[in-house]
């Protein structure tokens, strides 16, 4: 080894700050790892939600409202508007299982978090409830149509069943959290006044944790407005308004979205993305709405 | 007073009732959905016995039900989604956590809820009008990969920040403080600590991504009796089997296809108990510490 070669591994101060270390390389190459991910995720989003509202906002707007009121062609390749039906078979289907699955949801939950605790039956419910949320919405689909559809027929209070159980797990896991935030000291009171367990739940506990639940009660019901399985048995084919919410066929949104998106006829391909529109700009407002109420709740304590 | 207290009493045991039918609905509600299922599937599991699992042939003119490449397509497009899903969701979670300041992690959880809040139907809308056309993939195992990891991804990202949160701040500051870059602080404390947690939210996100089924319906190209592990290949899946058959089935070919719907909830409650087990195991030892 000569001298020259020695000299040239000697390191001064200004190489030590000017070289990085590979710790330090490797960490900035990690962080920038993340950031790629965080641009890939907003990639979809941005590409669905632009087409959506490019090719949905043409359709819609020809010749406005009639979109939003006129009756479904019966000829899917005949151009023109018309998703009454559907709009109407969406809410239908909708509200009647909110209906049934809020109440019940929110029941479910005071008694997990009121009653129940950490008995057996209360842990086995709960964790049962979360594995429930799980099950494919399709299978809730199937169930309805065996012990409903068969024997009553088509009907939007049919899809309306299929979307109430899958929501009831989802409004009883968002009940707990929320039954969970409400201070103990507002029971004690309650009690101290005299009041019985039931009537401290019912007026003290329940208003108190309302907020809470109405915008978890509202996110399940944004994610059941835009389900399509759970409605493909239940719910029929229909083209034509039909209100009656316990008879006859229905329609509804996703399910004509569904429908139209494989068909080869550019004017049913425009019904669905007015559609998609339609059921996105729903979701979302609902979405929004439960998010308002949570910052409302949230300054107000 | 004792009057008063009996009748009381009385009203409370009715609420208390009341509130317990209520809970107690989950577990009548998952019994009857195996129970009743399984009823109407019975004709083609006695008919076919174990070859409704173990053969490829799929045809419904002949009376002849094999679901093995369905059983497939599930596993596969599944997997595709997990592979895809993990690494981003992974990255974004951490990012909202480790690196991103407040102002910055908020909106990111909205975009992360928006994301989820997309229906599934839109997305398949999309799927199938757009990628499979504009970027020349074709309906395909991958095509139906790429949609199922979009609608994954919001619930992996979610459950892995709930649970990288529970790290204990000590850990991470002391890793700091001994001169860790963030890198290494986050492989040697955050992750670690919320190994258990982060295979439990990649699990629920397996079931969620075997159980979708519009998007996959509309993507996944409907070929019958395909195994294989080419992703550009057309094929099919148990949700979106029974999607597409459905409206022209009859008896027996109904009951094949709630056949498969009783597989697929067989399959995912075993992933979903699982996972569940191992998340609330690994939030509530984090929450301990």
């Amino acid at each position: 080894m000569s001298a020259g070669d020695l000299s040239a591994g000697i390191i001064t101060p200004s190489d030590l700050s000017a070289r990085r270390s590979w710790r330090s390389t490797k960490s900035a190459l990690m962080t920038a790892a993340m950031i790629a991910a965080v641009l890939i995720v907003a990639l979809p989003l941005v590409a669905v939600v632009s087409a959506v509202f490019s090719r949905g906002l043409r359709v819609v707007l020809a010749g406005f409202p009639d979109f939003f009121i006129k009756e479904i062609p019966v000829i899917g390749r005949r151009p023109g508007p018309g998703m009454g039906p559907a709009i109407l078979g969406t809410l239908l289907a909708t509200g009647a299982a909110t209906l049934i699955a809020v109440p019940l949801g929110v029941l479910g939950a005071v008694y997990l978090h009121e009653y129940g605790g950490g008995r057996r039956f209360a842990r086995l419910v709960r964790f049962m409830a979360n594995v429930m949320t799980g099950v494919p919405s399709i299978v809730m689909g199937l169930f309805v149509y065996v012990t409903w559809t068969l024997r009553f027929g088509y009907s939007a209070f049919g899809a309306a069943l299929a979307l109430a159980c899958l929501m009831l797990p989802v409004v009883i896991g968002a009940g707990e959290q929320m039954l969970r935030l409400v201070p103990n000291h507002l029971r004690e009171a309650s009690y101290a006044v005299g009041a019985s367990k039931s009537r401290t739940i019912l007026t003290v506990v329940l208003p108190a944790a309302m907020p809470g639940i109405v915008s978890g009660s509202l996110l399940a019901v944004a994610r059941a407005a835009g389900e399509t399985a759970p409605l493909l048995f239940a719910i029929g084919a229909a083209t034509a308004y039909n209100p009656n919410l316990f008879q006859e066929a229905n329609t509804a949104l996703s399910i004509q979205i569904f429908a139209n998106a494989t068909s080869s006829f550019v004017a049913a391909q425009d019904r669905a993305w007015g559609a998609a529109l339609t059921l996105v700009v729903l979701t979302f407002f609902i979405t929004f709405i439960a998010r308002v109420v949570t910052a409302r709740f949230a300054r107000g304590r | 007073m004792i009057d008063l207290a009996g009748k009381r009493a009385y009203g409370d045991r009715a609420f208390r009732g009341t509130s317990a039918v209520a809970a107690a609905l989950v577990l009548l509600l998952l019994g009857l959905i195996a129970v009743t299922m399984t009823r109407r599937a019975l004709p083609v599991f006695l008919q076919m016995g174990g070859r409704f699992f173990t053969t490829t042939r799929w045809a419904p003119p002949d009376d002849l039900y094999g679901a093995l490449p369905f059983i497939w397509g599930t596993a596969f497009t599944a997997a595709i989604a997990i592979v895809i899903a993990v690494p981003i969701s992974l990255g974004v979670a951490l990012f909202m956590t480790q690196v991103a300041p407040p102002w910055l992690a908020r909106p990111l959880v909205y975009l992360v809820d928006l994301l989820a809040g997309v229906p599934s139907v839109v997305f398949g809308l999309w799927g199938v009008l757009v990628l499979s056309q504009h970027f020349n993939l074709g309906r395909s195992f991958l095509t139906a990969g790429i949609i199922l990891a979009i609608m994954i991804i919001p619930i992996i990202t979610s459950l892995a920040r709930e649970v990288i949160d529970t790290t204990p701040v000590g850990d991470k500051e002391g890793a700091l403080a001994m001169g860790a870059t963030r890198w290494e602080m986050i492989s040697a404390t955050v992750l670690p600590h919320s190994k258990g947690g982060l295979v439990g939210a990649v699990m629920l996100g397996l079931g969620r991504a075997m159980g979708e089924t519009i998007a996959a319906a509309l993507v996944i190209g409907s070929a019958l009796g395909q195994i294989t592990l080419d992703v550009f290949a057309p094929g099919n899946s148990m949700p979106a089997v029974i999607a597409n058959e459905w409206g022209e089935a009859q008896d027996l070919h109904k009951s094949a296809l709630i056949a498969l719907a009783v597989t697929l909830f067989v399959i995912t409650i075993a992933v979903n108990l699982l996972a569940t087990g191992i998340v609330q195991r690994s939030v509530k030892r984090g929450q301990g510490s």
